[in-house]
């Protein structure tokens, strides 16, 4: 049969099905970063300019009006010294019913309340090729089983394969001095470790609180030197986690604490502090939110994954114009207490007619020495520029 | 179904306002405003489609489609309301779920598709704007009766009907206004028009209702609101098709935990 058949036979099938409906949904994007320093080490790319295309899509199908859900997003980007890649972000089936659903395939889930840092967030890998906040992630094959009424929202996840966070190479901007080498893991089972997790989530009045738990392999690789290359070390960890909201007034309370076993000694980490908004500042329709956080994380540097959050304060502004554009920018800093270690962010939008968004991405490094995990990308600030079309 | 019997039979009761209400204007706003909520009673549950066009002042337009579901609570306990954002496409899958409570302010929450996150948000930011939109987040909850004090003014004509001229005035900390002109017609007890008056007296925004339609034999629901803003010189228009009601959503529809599955 040839391909035009097939398309025409699926198409029939799904035009056949009572209360089914199909949908597509998607981006095509072109980004250019800007690299204004010389690299670092000998060997990287001093090519000052990198540009990368990117195409994502979400084709959703329902049957029954719902009740049974299929649904695939590939995400693909190519070009960009070192970050093509290709990742499913979403490939599932959804079975839902008044009060629970379930979900069999890959999937992605967010836990968590601060916005520097994603502490309680755990179930998906970080896609490190699309940036370094951690808010990217891939797609994970899951099994997950939720209920949700009077009590909250209670899920189970069974996760039966691991993903490995993809590196840059060795050369590329960001990449860091050595070459990354094959992962090793603690679990004789390596990607094939069944993990689990547990979460439990409620609101009550202006509270909103998150207790979670995880038992598996960590997300976060241990960077080993192994002769000319780092190797990444996937451990076996467990870690509980607690994630609370206060909403009063114009202010936002917010902590995200955890402790974790299997990264050396059991050890807490916790990111706190606050969001304050100020609608209609300075007399203009606009908002402008002021965010506070700080990070503290009691992990030995030498027995678990190096972390840029060990004493760290984050301060950021936010400002959305609320005009017909929906103009918005971050603009924030991450400042170590211990050293003089610095990164700066900077993030805009502005949506161009109907379908198209431009976003301005900015990231900036300084005063790192020693250990320092951002001394390896000290001289890869970037500033980007992105135009998306969604469709 | 519909209860449809129970629905005429409560129609026959309904009684002149002027029955309850005293003499002073706090209790005949109060009355009024009581009588239009009695009458809008009993839908549970309702579905629309809504489009939003956005206009600034130089006459630019922009137009999102919108889908909302109304979850109707009995008493003081206040209803629950989740939008569905299905463009512009940037946002499609966007979610905004508001419950409303009496004598506190509302509970909100966004999910965002992308990240697939769920955040709490802010109410107490009530006069901020609702997705760039000249409604604030307060204009858009829930108008239970517990959240204002009245007073009414006097009858008006408005249109081809005559209104009654109610002041709301509102209960909640941190509202932009400090009263809500409101006009409701003495025939069906349908809000016509909204004046705001912000929180140094001056009328801020003007809301307008129209192409009233009955539903379902009992409720009235306008194809069109029309909020002008006086300072900005933007004007939103919200058009609204498809009505449904009585489609059987419950709770768990409209909790937090949900979020993730409505498409």
């Amino acid at each position: 049969m040839t391909r035009g058949t097939w398309f025409a036979l699926i198409a029939a099938f799904v035009a056949g099905q009572a209360g089914a409906q199909t949908s597509l949904s998607g981006s095509i994007a072109g980004e250019l970063r800007y690299f204004p320093q010389s690299p670092a080490f000998a060997g990287q790319s001093d090519e000052p300019l990198q540009f990368s295309t990117s195409f994502e899509a979400r084709i959703s199908h329902d049957l029954e009006n719902g009740n049974n859900r299929i649904v695939v997003s590939p995400f693909l980007r190519f070009g960009g010294d070192g970050r093509d890649h290709v990742d499913l972000r979403e490939a599932f089936w959804l079975h839902q019913r008044d009060g629970w659903s379930l979900t069999v395939g890959i999937d992605k889930v967010f836990w968590g309340v601060t916005e520097s840092r994603h502490l309680v967030n755990i179930i998906n890998q970080d896609d490190a090729l699309e940036d370094i906040d951690g808010e990217d992630k891939l797609g994970q094959p899951m099994v997950s089983l939720s209920f949700y009424g009077d009590f909250g929202a209670l899920s189970v996840y069974v996760l039966p394969w691991f993903r490995e966070r993809e590196f840059l190479d060795f050369g590329d901007r960001l990449a860091g001095p050595l070459p990354i080498g094959p992962a090793t893991y603690d679990s004789p089972d390596a990607r094939s470790h069944v993990d689990y997790a547990l979460r439990w989530s409620h609101s009550v009045g202006s509270v909103d609180v998150g207790l979670s738990y995880f038992n598996g392999t960590s997300r976060e690789p241990r960077m080993i030197a192994t002769g000319p290359t780092l190797v990444p070390h996937y451990d076996q960890i467990s870690q509980a986690g607690l994630d609370l909201q206060l909403t009063t007034g114009d202010w936002l309370w917010k902590l995200e604490a955890i402790r974790r076993n299997g990264h050396g000694p059991g050890f807490w980490a916790a990111t706190g502090g606050f969001e304050w908004t100020t609608p209609g500042f300075a007399g203009t329709g606009a908002d402008l939110g002021l965010i506070a956080e700080y990070s503290h994380d009691g992990r030995d540097p030498t027995l678990a994954p190096a972390t840029l959050y060990d004493d760290d304060l984050f301060l950021g502004a936010r400002l959305a114009l609320n005009d017909i554009s929906d103009t918005n920018l971050l603009a924030g800093a991450l400042l170590d207490r211990d050293t003089d270690a610095r990164v700066f962010l900077i993030e805009g939008q502005r949506r161009l007619g109907d379908d198209w968004l431009l976003s301005l991405e900015g990231r900036f490094f300084d005063g790192a020495t020693g250990s320092d995990p951002i001394l390896a990308i000290q001289n890869d600030d970037f500033l980007s520029i992105s135009l998306k079309r969604s469709f | 179904m519909k209860p449809f019997l129970p629905l005429l039979l409560a129609s026959l009761l309904v009684v002149p306002v002027s029955v309850f209400a005293g003499s002073d204007g706090a209790a005949r706003g109060l009355a009024i405003a009581q009588e239009s909520e009695r009458r809008d009673t009993g839908w549970r549950d309702s579905t629309v489609d809504v489009t939003m066009i956005l206009q600034d002042r130089r006459g630019q337009t922009r137009e999102r489609m919108l889908r909302l579901s109304m979850l109707e609570k009995p008493g003081n306990a206040g209803d629950k309301t989740l939008t569905i954002f299905d463009s512009p496409p940037d946002m499609a899958g966007t979610l905004f779920l508001s419950h409303a409570v009496v004598g506190n302010d509302d509970n909100l929450w966004l999910y965002l598709p992308s990240l697939k996150r769920v955040k709490r948000i802010s109410s107490s930011n009530k006069t901020g704007a609702f997705f760039g939109s000249e409604f604030a987040y307060e204009d858009i909850s829930a108008p239970e009766i517990g959240k204002f004090t009245y007073n009414y003014v006097g009858d008006k004509p408005c249109g081809r009907l005559t209104c009654f001229v109610v002041e709301r005035f509102p209960t909640y900390r941190n509202s932009g206004y400090s009263k809500l002109v409101t006009w409701f017609d003495t025939a069906e007890y349908r809000p016509q028009r909204i004046d705001y008056v912000d929180r140094s007296g001056r009328a801020l925004k003007v809301l307008t209702f129209s192409g009233y339609k009955r539903y379902a034999g009992r409720y009235w629901r306008p194809q069109t609101l029309t909020m002008q803003n006086n300072k900005t010189g933007r004007t939103t228009i919200l058009r609204y098709g498809n009505y449904a009601f009585g489609r059987g959503l419950s709770d768990a529809y409209f909790s937090q935990g949900n979020l993730r599955n409505i498409q």
